[in-house]
């Protein structure tokens, strides 16, 4: 990995639900990740896994209930006043619905201007504010002309680089794009993909993509992280955790997506039942209510940490890994 | 019949027949065609998909074959024969007949399409009641059959559940138990996975191939998944901007699109043989309905369009056998 960025160690973090005693919804549940400069870090799971509090909690309008997060060495949660807002900028974020996430009373280049109202100092003047907002929409391939139109005159493609064109306008450090391709139709996906991924070679930002299309996080992440009801159960670069993964629940979601490329078809495993609910996650390992390797001592403790040999940095949490199964293997 | 015999599609027999299907919507700045002269046919035993984009009008034409239009959209032309009765011109009593006995739909929105005032017990044995007769007791029994066939657990206690108090894939089990309730002979399935996390819909697709070959019905899966397509369909007709501008078995068409289209659509999908280069999108948007250009509906857009393309619209023509497409050079359609 390249120079690290951003650190997460055992991030936790539930809420209390009406009705239910004193039992609280445990969104995350210990989550440990890092991400390098540069680096596209993919988080995948299905709904309720816990990867949209995740961003929420990493762009700190949910606090964590323990757990760190360093960015840059710095403890964002411990920052006040100028120094607080000065962190905001660095983690920045894309939406998932580029309909609901512009004010359709401002126009594009307002809306692209408006993070510069709460910092005030990155321009000082108006001609130097109208540069950058210009310059911002020749960077998102719509244009200089383009601000002074509103939303309701674009596209859903051309929104969501509106949207983009927003969160670079702090020059930040780290991009969370929170789904940010889900709304479109495919054909504009894949020019929004590679905006991304251009603007990733020249400006050296960082990305957290999540998603739950996995065709998409592994065309655009070098690592990627799995998620199963609030914890990571596998993470290692994107080629190994595709193409050998160690946790059964990621083999399971990596042959559940339909391919188009029947080469890349493998024998469907196909899971019995659905995500338990986070209110009572199983005990011991909580996938095991799913797994056709479970056995009784995955019910009475935690899974260790099982690495795959061949690939570094390369972990799954689980009693049974499938990399520790020679017949698993050939047929990988 | 031997169970080869029963997995393969009636070819010669279609069982619904749609010709030259054609909606128009009506919006304050004039009328728009949604769907302009749709033709296909769907056979037993087999599914086929409607694919295209958001606007292409693929959904329209689901919701003109069971007659549940908005009343500003209306039927201009065209036939649908099934069961030697058109659709499009039958009467309410008649469409009514054979909701459910002929013709059923499974939305992709299956908490909207449950009523949420009744438990899902009494919604399961609605159509008994209504087509068969049967008493409450009768159909109760039949729903909690037909709860148990689609995976649904503890189907007894279950009966007496309402919508709310199931997730979006059970949901969706429910809704197609209804659909097939009937025995229908053709199945519309408008995104019936797109709400669904790929592990349900992994479950969902694998029991509407079940019930298809069980039932033999015809299935019509409307989607914007070209992967879906390529593992669940057999044959495909790809839809731009209310036209039908491909069709042919999914094997061949995605194999050698004669719709640059097409393989627009299939470059735009990230495959991992081209993982991290820049993917080939298409340029622009889709035409807006109220300018659809005359001549062909995807020149703005196609790397291959020349004069004629703004003068004379392609005819959906035979190019091979079982395949057609709607373009004027679909030999160099290779090239893009």
């Amino acid at each position: 990995m390249s120079e690290k960025l951003l650190e997460v160690r055992d991030l936790r973090k539930s809420f209390p639900v009406p009705n239910a005693g004193k039992k609280r919804l445990c969104a995350l549940d210990g989550i440990t990740l890092d991400l390098g400069r540069g680096e596209t870090l993919g988080l995948v799971g299905e709904s309720g896994c816990g990867k949209s509090t995740l961003a929420r909690t990493l762009m700190m309008p949910e606090r964590p209930d323990s757990g760190t997060v360093r960015f840059d060495g710095i403890d964002p949660f411990g920052l006040r006043g100028k120094d607080l807002l000065a962190f905001r900028r660095r983690v920045q974020m894309v939406f998932q619905d580029p309909y609901a996430s512009l004010n359709a009373r401002m126009s594009a280049g307002d809306i692209i201007a408006e993070p510069w109202r709460s910092h005030k100092g990155m321009y000082k003047n108006k001609r130097e504010r109208d540069m950058r907002v210009r310059g911002l929409l020749d960077l998102v391939g719509l244009g200089a002309k383009a601000a002074d139109k509103y939303p309701q005159e674009f596209s859903g493609g051309q929104r969501q680089r509106i949207g983009i064109a927003r969160a670079l306008a702090l020059d930040p450090d780290v991009i969370i794009c929170d789904e940010p391709v889900s709304a479109l139709d495919l054909s504009v996906q894949a020019q929004v993909l590679n905006l991304l991924n251009e603007l990733q070679g020249q400006l050296g930002i960082s990305y957290i993509f999540i998603s739950h299309d996995l065709s998409v996080v592994r065309h655009v992440a070098d690592r990627v992280a799995v998620m199963y009801l609030g914890r990571i159960i596998e993470s290692g670069p994107t080629e190994a955790v595709f193409d050998r993964p160690n946790h059964p629940y990621t083999a399971a979601l990596m042959s559940a997506a339909p391919k188009l490329d029947g080469a890349e078809r493998k024998e469907r495993i196909l899971l019995k039942g659905e995500v338990p609910s986070p209110l009572n996650p199983p005990s011991g390992c909580r996938f095991r209510t799913r797994c056709w390797k479970a056995t009784e001592v995955c019910a009475t403790s935690a899974p260790p940490s099982a690495v795959d040999r061949e690939v570094a940095g390369h972990t799954a949490e689980c009693h049974h890994p499938l990399l520790d199964d020679p017949s698993m293997l050939a047929s990988a | 019949m031997t169970a080869v015999a029963e997995r393969l599609p009636d070819l010669d027999n279609p069982v619904l027949e749609v010709d030259g299907l054609t909606v128009d919507i009506r919006t304050i700045t004039g009328t728009v065609r949604a769907v302009n002269d749709v033709s296909f046919s769907a056979r037993r035993g087999e599914t086929l998909a409607l694919l295209g984009e958001s606007g292409c009008g693929k959904s329209m034409t689901a919701t003109a074959l069971v007659g549940l239009l908005e009343p500003v959209a209306d039927v201009v032309g065209g036939t649908a024969q099934l069961a030697d009765v058109d659709l499009l011109s039958a009467d309410r009593k008649k469409r009514r007949e054979m909701a459910g006995t002929e013709l059923a739909i499974v939305f992709q929105d299956a908490l909207t399409a449950l009523n949420p005032l009744y438990t899902v017990g009494t919604q399961l044995a609605e159509p008994f009641r209504i087509h068969h007769g049967m008493s409450a007791k009768e159909a109760k029994a039949k729903a909690v059959e037909l709860m148990a066939r689609v995976g649904i657990p503890q189907p007894q206690t279950r009966l007496n559940s309402y919508p709310h108090q199931f997730s979006g894939g059970m949901r969706q089990r429910l809704l197609i138990a209804m659909a097939v309730a009937l025995n229908p002979s053709v199945l519309i399935a408008d995104e019936p996975t797109t709400a669904l996390d790929v592990t349900v819909q992994a479950q969902i697709m694998a029991l509407l191939r079940d019930l298809r070959a069980e039932y033999r019905m015809a299935v019509v899966l409307i989607t914007h998944d070209l992967a879906l397509v390529a593992e669940e369909a057999d044959r495909v007709a790809v839809m731009y901007a209310g036209n039908i501008v491909e069709t042919g078995p999914v094997a061949e068409v995605f194999a050698n699109p004669q719709h640059p289209y097409t393989k627009g659509l299939l470059n735009s999908v990230p495959v991992n043989a081209r993982r991290g280069d820049e993917l080939k999108s298409i340029g622009g948007t889709p035409p807006d309905l109220h300018a659809i250009p005359e001549g062909c509906v995807y020149q703005a857009r196609c790397p291959l369009a020349r004069d004629i393309c703004a003068t004379k619209r392609p005819p959906l023509d035979s190019v091979g056998s079982n395949r057609k497409a709607a373009c004027h050079f679909p030999g160099e359609v290779v090239n893009v």
